[in-house]
């Protein structure tokens, strides 16, 4: 258990919602024995040095299939985030006439293509409202579904909430009506178990640099072993290291989606960050469990001990060690400059790149300040946390 | 070399696959350079026992893995 960080004594990080941080020492140590002893280009030539490249990318395909529950390694496409992983579903598949439904719990990385699209006459879209909890009603998902519905993507752990959608039901539903189920899942990765198959899921979004541990620039769309991936257009065209005397792209996974060299450093770090997290005590299970119980820690009696603190979501509906609060009568961004600048602590305050989250839970548009815990946060860290709230409540009276 | 078959992918990735599959079953293998009298491509292929050859195709067959042809080398 030990995390790659010399500045864990110095700082307090909360903001592992955007990026984990610290990361594991193994990580940092995978990245750095593809960049100082292989250095190769994976699948592009034939010397030993390439092929430990691309053995380095095999078993970062082979873990993320593994955690995901796709029976196939070839299934999983890297991209270089799950933003880029969404921008290839919706734009891969999307059709002039398609009708799409999304939820109003999305963040941007959703909402903006699928808004582009409908803007230009492409899609028309349909956005279920949530409870101020941020969870959808299946029944409403259901009533939007009509006969030109193509696909329905759901957020499935909120960035802001730190509630998590009944994906499974969701999947159900939708292979029932024959539509596609898009699953972003960027913040539950690697702290909610998932299984694509008992899930339905047919094209699942992951970010490599949050839940698990890896490095930015990583992350990847993982196709269902049933999903007809002939309907998904690349994005990019290129060079794959195969078929090379055809200026044709080539048709089969995962080449299909991954012209161009591939973040191969990165790569190794999250192979890493995932052998990390199965090594964790209980896995997945331990994981949550422990968010959990920092969540309790800072949650419990909060609106007790701090005065005019909001906290929106009850306790035991938080899943994923994400929250977002608020001091009645204070601006979020004026919380976190005196968290960071008093106590060195680290968070980030506003709209959290979902608006339309916000909107739901009733903080648009001044937004919220949001604490994301990581497994290297303590109940120390926590304690302090508090104390620091009172701290800045007292400050300005 | 007549006691060696290569299996020809269309992607490395599917040569790095098989190679790991091929490692799980315990069938000996290495992975070379494409030899340029077999194909164009500029990556890697699996060389393994013209004796293997029958072991290997059904691990590959019953993985699903995609490969171009198996040619003596």
């Amino acid at each position: 258990m030990i995390p790659s960080s010399q500045h864990l004594n110095n700082y307090i990080y909360f903001d592992n919602a955007a990026t984990s941080f610290p990361k594991p020492e193994s990580v940092a140590d995978a990245v750095i024995h593809y960049m100082s002893d292989i250095g190769g280009n994976p699948g592009r030539s034939g010397h030993p040095l390439s092929v430990e490249a691309g053995e380095i990318v095999f078993s970062a395909r082979e873990a993320v299939a593994d955690m995901m529950g796709a029976s196939n390694p070839m299934q999983v496409v890297f991209c270089s985030n799950a933003t880029d992983a969404l921008n290839l579903a919706i734009q891969g598949i999307l059709r002039k006439g398609d009708h799409v439904i999304t939820t109003a719990m999305e963040h941007n990385s959703t909402a903006r293509p699928l808004y582009q699209l409908q803007q230009e006459g492409v899609i028309s879209l349909s956005i279920v409202p949530c409870s101020t909890e941020g969870l959808i009603d299946l029944d409403q998902l259901k009533g939007c579904i009509i006969p030109e519905t193509s696909m329905v993507m759901i957020n499935h752990a909120s960035n802001v909430t730190g509630t998590v959608q009944p994906l499974s039901d969701i999947g159900s539903l939708c292979r029932d009506k024959q539509v596609i189920l898009v699953a972003d899942c960027a913040q539950s990765a690697g702290i909610i178990p998932i299984d694509m198959k008992s899930d339905n899921i047919d094209l699942l979004a992951f970010a490599g640099h949050k839940g698990l541990y890896g490095p930015t620039g990583t992350g990847g769309l993982v196709i269902a072993d049933d999903f007809d991936y002939s309907q998904l257009r690349p994005l990019r065209f290129g060079g794959t290291g195969s078929n090379s005397d055809s200026i044709e792209q080539p048709a089969f996974l995962p080449d299909r989606f991954e012209s161009g060299t591939l973040n191969v450093a990165g790569l190794s770090g999250l192979h890493a960050g995932i052998l990390y997290i199965n090594e964790y005590p209980d896995g997945i299970d331990g994981i949550r469990r422990y968010k959990r119980e920092l969540i309790h820690r800072f949650l419990e009696g909060a609106e007790r001990d701090i005065e005019g603190f909001i906290g929106y979501v009850p306790l035991d509906s938080i899943q994923t060690g994400v929250m977002s609060f608020n001091i009645d009568g204070v601006s979020p961004s004026e919380i976190a400059r005196f968290l960071a600048d008093e106590f060195n602590i680290m968070c980030r305050a506003g709209l959290h790149c979902a608006p339309l989250a916000h909107k739901t839970i009733g903080t648009f548009p001044e937004g919220a300040v949001r604490f994301g815990f990581s497994i290297f946060n303590t109940t120390e860290e926590i304690a302090i946390a508090r104390e620091a709230l009172k701290k800045f409540v007292q400050s300005r009276r | 070399m007549a006691d060696y078959s290569v299996i020809l992918f269309f992607s490395n990735n599917h040569a790095i696959w098989t190679a790991k599959l091929l490692k799980k079953a315990g069938i000996e293998y290495k992975m070379i350079p494409v030899p340029r009298h077999l194909s164009s491509d500029c990556g890697y292929c699996v060389r393994i026992r013209i004796a293997d050859v029958s072991d290997a195709e059904t691990v590959m067959d019953k993985n699903s893995v995609e490969y171009e042809k198996i040619c003596a080398l």
